[in-house]
């Protein structure tokens, strides 16, 4: 069971979060403005890295807020967590 | 052999206290302190299991968690049969009934065994070979037979009576293993007042302490030792001492699952005294002080009962005081062996040989074993051995070289003892996801980089040999609770080489010859040869091919022997065979301890409605929806559910029925830019929806499918009172969360779930209104006050209600909420009033046909995640001038509008009595042959009381244009003629909510 520090409450068991997928994929703004590529990229395309990847959690029992992390797909590490909202940490020398 | 090969004196076992124990029906003693293994030796038992795959008479091997042959089954009652104990590990009570496992009708005498003439017949992948045809006999012939032919020992057939316990701890230091590594370490770490933890399998702490002889450490003797620096960690209220403890899991981020056996051991435990109890403990540090293995040499006929490890005969001698024979050869390829041949002939056991492998082994065992004049043949193989259910005969050859070897002695002996030397345990160190690495000069596998905050100490990194252990232990230690202690340990041992030899010795006895490299699933040299020829090169294969490893025991004893048979066979190196990745759990543990207290009851949480006792008085019959338990149908008298569901259906059609909705997902969405919110969720626009309206929404995901539905009501500006289905509601909430909190943090919105909140109390039916009436105070339930979709707050029966006028089945219908603690009161309040107008209570399944009279989609029914809101017949429902919603832009994509999508379509059988099931396809023409042109399926299927006929829904290709045309579902040996119409049956224009 993973041990995620949620940037609000501190770190807690796996059980007390749910995952959310990519970060940092932003619903655009005006969606009916977009091509179907750009749509179909914006829903479908997700990045599932080896290494590094940014992916959403939430804290469901416990402040119930979603938030970001880094963690390494690889060793299942978390090298951060952070709010929503703010950018993904420039991390020197943590993967990609 | 019968005689006792009880020593006179020494060991830990308490030679005043016997204790009567079973084994296959016969009594035996043992003594306290005993395992069952030990204790079976000492009676001169040495059968004690049949092997896997050729029903091979089999003694016990090892000493501990290791041993692959002795497998029993231990009894205390019918629903107590724990299976496939190693009887190593298996400490003797009074009255402890014990069984061999995979044998028939006796150990001695099994008729199975008759397959080890057979073997040449049954080699590697045989299986796989012989069984492949006819396919369809596999499920019915060819596996059954296999599986009651060989097994593992059975499982009880009652229910386990007992209970298991789960804890979660936490620690700053854990320590895995309390062998000398261990035990320094758990002393290192306590220094700086941290909490440790120390877990080690066996019943006491101390690891080959336990069974040394010769080693001093800090002036006192090994045991004398690990009894004080047990004491000292005892004392220290923050060390936390854990024994029976297997340390079977490691799992991400420092947590290890530990299964801790408490009352498997005792001859009669306290009633409701727990079995076992699961431990899942975070540790800040771990460290590893897992030990080492000691290899069987790979020989022909190594798995004769007698033939054991040397390290473990060792352990037999010096902890339980048990001789392995009373004269025996000991073969070898590393010094330890040396040690138990020293200490054998000391408990006064002939050493007929000792056969070393190695052309010129020397230090200091070798030497003290000269000393005493033992028979040393160096250079020498063992080559096969003769005996009727135990050894009377080594074979032992000179090696030439090359692979060959020269002409064998025969030396007479009533047990041999062998060692290849000692594989570390990495197999926690793996599971943590370390990389392990091969060493050359110790030729074996040892920790490389870690994954976790971990760390290895003593022989499980390689680091042999006491003084080694001790020192490395309190390193680490120290490390892992991040303190500098020092500490010398002064150690007078005897150390010897920590190399031995990996894969097979050679011998001259020709292909016919069985060298066993996997005792558990009798793989021989041959099998890993054979696969080789056959192309296989990698482990990973190998492994599944001839199973090599893949017993209970996960190859502790064999695995390097494999390597090295393959490496011999490939011609290639080792590391380049690649190693296969230890998996949970280190030893077996049992389903019980997994499952702890989530049994029953307990297993998965049930949600009740505050009516639900109501409906269990009436005798309803209930169903699980979600976790929650719903009223299926209120059967009256020897009415079955058909039967009770037409009558329901008609009440509500004729009169009124009361429904319980509680189960209703609930969410109070508040706020200044709720409507803002809404919008841009649901399908559906809501800014014009006036306070007091109530509106049919629907949710689709950002891909443009249906996702949820619900009515939602406006109690003010910037209040809606939002309901989802049954089995919606977290999803709902979690996505509406999503999208407030990442997509949308402008809108200032506040969700609530109120599902638990309110009790619903749907009441539907021409005389609904009438029984309301007398109920409410300060409503008014007037047609022109209250009209169909809209809501008013007021009291009834003297509390606060949301009174909703909706109607899921065409009705004039009310939901009335109300605080979940008044539920019940208000609903018998209810049912009273409605008795004079013929009110009956219905469940889920007449709700069901009610709505699809009506043609209302389920959610999940109707829907499979595919369906657009037009695919269900749902466009009036949307928003069009909305600019943007959550799934709009999907929904504009052309693959959304083609005119082949399937959509909602009413299917009326030719046969009013015919009732469709319920997933069956929908084809054109009759008559088709498999692969039919498929062009949807029923999604609804019922019989309808008020209609005299059956009903369905379906999701037909181009449904809606095809409306009026005959289609087919093909059934086994007919096709059934449908006429496609419109999904609403039942008063289509919609005048019955009307009342
Ligand atoms: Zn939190």
């Amino acid at each position: 069971m993973l041990l995620i520090t949620c940037p609000h409450c501190g770190p807690r068991p796996e059980l007390e979060f749910t995952h959310g997928g990519e970060a940092h994929i932003a619903r655009p703004e005006n969606p009916a403005a977009m091509n179907a590529e750009d749509w179909t990229e914006y829903l479908y395309m997700r990045a599932n890295p080896k290494g590094l990847h940014a992916e959403r959690w939430r804290h469901l029992h416990g402040c119930a807020r979603f938030f970001n992390a880094l963690r390494d797909t690889t060793t299942d590490q978390f090298v951060a967590t952070y709010a929503t909202g703010q950018p993904r940490p420039d991390l020197k020398g943590a993967g990609q | 052999m019968s005689k006792t090969l009880r020593t006179p004196a020494g060991g830990s076992v308490n030679r005043v206290k016997t204790i009567k124990f079973s084994f296959d029906g016969k009594t035996y003693q043992g003594l306290e302190g005993d395992t069952l293994a030990s204790a079976l030796l000492a009676n001169g038992i040495r059968v004690m299991g049949r092997s896997f795959k050729y029903h091979r008479a089999r003694g016990v091997l090892g000493a501990g968690s290791e041993e692959p042959n002795a497998l029993v089954a231990v009894r205390r009652d019918k629903a107590r049969i724990a299976p496939n104990l190693r009887a190593t590990q298996v400490e003797l009570y009074d009255g402890l009934v014990a069984e061999s496992q995979n044998r028939w009708p006796s150990l001695n005498f099994d008729v199975g065994a008759v397959l080890s003439l057979l073997s040449p017949f049954i080699p590697a992948g045989f299986y796989y070979k012989t069984f492949m045809w006819p396919k369809s006999a596999w499920d019915k012939l060819y596996e059954p037979n296999i599986r009651a032919a060989a097994g593992l020992g059975h499982a009880p057939t009652e229910a386990d009576p007992d209970s298991y316990l789960n804890r979660f701890a936490h620690c700053e230091v854990l320590i895995i293993g309390a062998g000398p590594a261990g035990l320094a370490a758990a002393l290192a770490a306590s220094e700086g007042g941290e909490r440790v933890i120390l877990v080690d399998e066996q019943c006491e702490l101390g690891g080959s302490l336990l069974s040394a002889t010769d080693a001093v450490i800090d002036g006192q003797s090994g045991r004398a030792w690990r009894d004080a620096v047990v004491a000292k960690l005892a004392a220290n209220p923050k060390v936390t001492l854990m024994t029976r403890a297997n340390a079977f899991g490691y799992f991400a981020h420092n947590m290890i699952g530990v299964a801790e056996r408490l009352s498997e051991h005792q001859a009669s435990p306290a009633k409701g005294a727990p079995r076992e109890r699961l431990w899942q403990i975070r540790a800040r540090e771990v460290v590893l002080a897992t030990g080492a293995i000691e290899r069987p040499l790979v020989f022909p006929d190594n798995d004769r009962p007698g033939i054991i490890l040397a390290d473990s005969a060792r352990t037999y001698l010096n902890r339980y005081g048990v001789l392995p024979g009373k004269r025996v050869v000991v073969a070898t390829g590393h010094d330890e062996a040396y040690r138990a041949a020293l200490d054998l002939h000391k408990a006064g056991v002939t050493i007929a040989a000792i056969a070393d492998a190695r052309p010129n082994p020397k230090g200091p065992l070798v030497e003290a074993a000269r000393a005493a004049g033992l028979p040393i043949k160096t250079g020498y193989a063992i080559t096969g051995t003769k005996g009727t259910l135990g050894v009377a005969e080594a074979r032992l050859s000179p090696i030439l070289g090359a692979g060959r070897v020269g002409p064998p002695e025969i030396v007479a002996c009533d047990s041999v003892l062998m060692s290849g030397g000692f594989t570390p345990s990495v197999h926690l160190f793996s599971q943590s996801r370390g990389k392990v690495v091969w060493d050359e000069t110790l030729e074996t596998y040892l920790p490389g980089a870690s994954a976790e905050a971990e760390r290895s100490a003593g022989a499980c990194r390689g680091q042999f040999g006491l003084a080694k252990a001790l020192a490395d232990g309190f390193a680490a230690g120290s490390d892992a609770a991040r303190l500098t202690v020092k500490r010398d340990f002064v150690v007078q041992a005897t150390e010897g080489d920590p190399k031995g030899v990996v894969g097979a010795l050679p011998h001259d006895r020709g292909n016919g010859a069985k060298a066993f490299i996997d005792w558990q699933n009798d793989v021989t040299t041959k099998d890993l040869k054979l696969a080789v020829r056959e192309g296989f090169q990698s482990i990973e294969h190998i492994k599944r091919y001839t199973t090599t490893g893949m017993a209970t025991d996960q190859g502790k004893t064999s695995n390097l022997n494999a390597l090295g048979v393959i490496s011999d066979a490939l011609d290639r190196p080792i590391p380049q065979i690649g190693l296969t990745t230890f998996r949970m759990p280190y030893t077996p543990v049992t389903f019980g301890v997994l499952a702890g207290m989530a049994r029953g009851d307990l297993f998965d949480p049930v949600r009740t409605t505050p009516i639900h006792d109501w409906a269990v008085e009436q005798g309803a019959v209930f169903e699980d929806v979600s976790l929650w338990k719903r009223a299926r149908f209120f059967p009256q008298g020897r009415e079955d559910m058909e039967a009770a569901v037409r009558r329901e259906c008609l009440a509500v059609r004729s009169h009124c029925g009361i429904f319980d909705a509680s189960t209703l997902g609930k969410i109070e969405v508040v706020g200044p830019d709720a409507a803002e919110f809404m919008n841009r969720f649901y399908i559906n626009a809501w800014t014009k929806l006036g306070v007091g309206k109530c509106r049919y929404g629907i949710v689709c995901r950002e891909d443009g499918f249906v996702t949820d539905d619900g009515v939602v009501g406006r109690m003010s500006q910037d209040r809606f009172h939002v309901t989802t289905t049954t089995g919606g509601a977290p999803r709902v909430l979690a996505m509406m969360e999503d999208y407030l909190q990442t997509e949308w943090p402008d809108l200032d919105v506040w969700l609530t779930s109120t599902t638990e909140q309110f009790a619903v109390i749907a009441l539907q039916g021409p005389k609904a209104r009438d029984i309301l009436s007398g109920l409410v105070e300060g409503i008014d339930l007037s047609p022109e006050a209250l009209a169909h979709m809209s809501l008013v707050e007021g009291k009834i029966c003297g509390v606060p209600t949301r009174l909703f006028r909706v109607s899921f089945t065409g009705e004039l219908g009310f939901e009335i909420n109300v605080p979940s603690q008044h539920g019940r009161k208000v609903w018998e309040a209810i049912w009273a009033a409605g008795q004079p107008h013929g009110l009956v209570p219905y469940g889920t399944e007449t709700m069901h046909v009610l709505r699809a009279e009506k043609g209302f989609i389920i959610v999940g029914q109707e829907t499979d995640g595919t369906a657009t809101p037009d695919d269900v017949g749902l466009t009036w429902a949307v928003g069009k001038a909305k600019p943007d919603y959550v799934g709009k832009r999907s929904l504009a994509r052309p693959a959304m509008a083609a005119p082949d999508r399937k959509q909602l379509v009413g299917l009326l059988t030719k046969d009013p009595h015919i009732v469709l099931e319920e997933g069956a396809q929908v084809v054109l023409t009759p008559g088709q042959k498999a692969p039919m042109a498929l062009v949807g399926h029923v999604t609804s299927s019922y019989h309808s009381a008020v209609l005299g006929r059956s009903i369905a829904l379906a999701m037909v290709s181009g449904g809606r244009a095809r409306i009026g045309e005959t289609v087919y579902i093909p059934m086994p040996g007919s096709d059934i003629a449908v006429d496609v119409t419109s999904p609403v049956f039942y008063d289509p224009e919609g005048v019955r909510v009307n009342g």
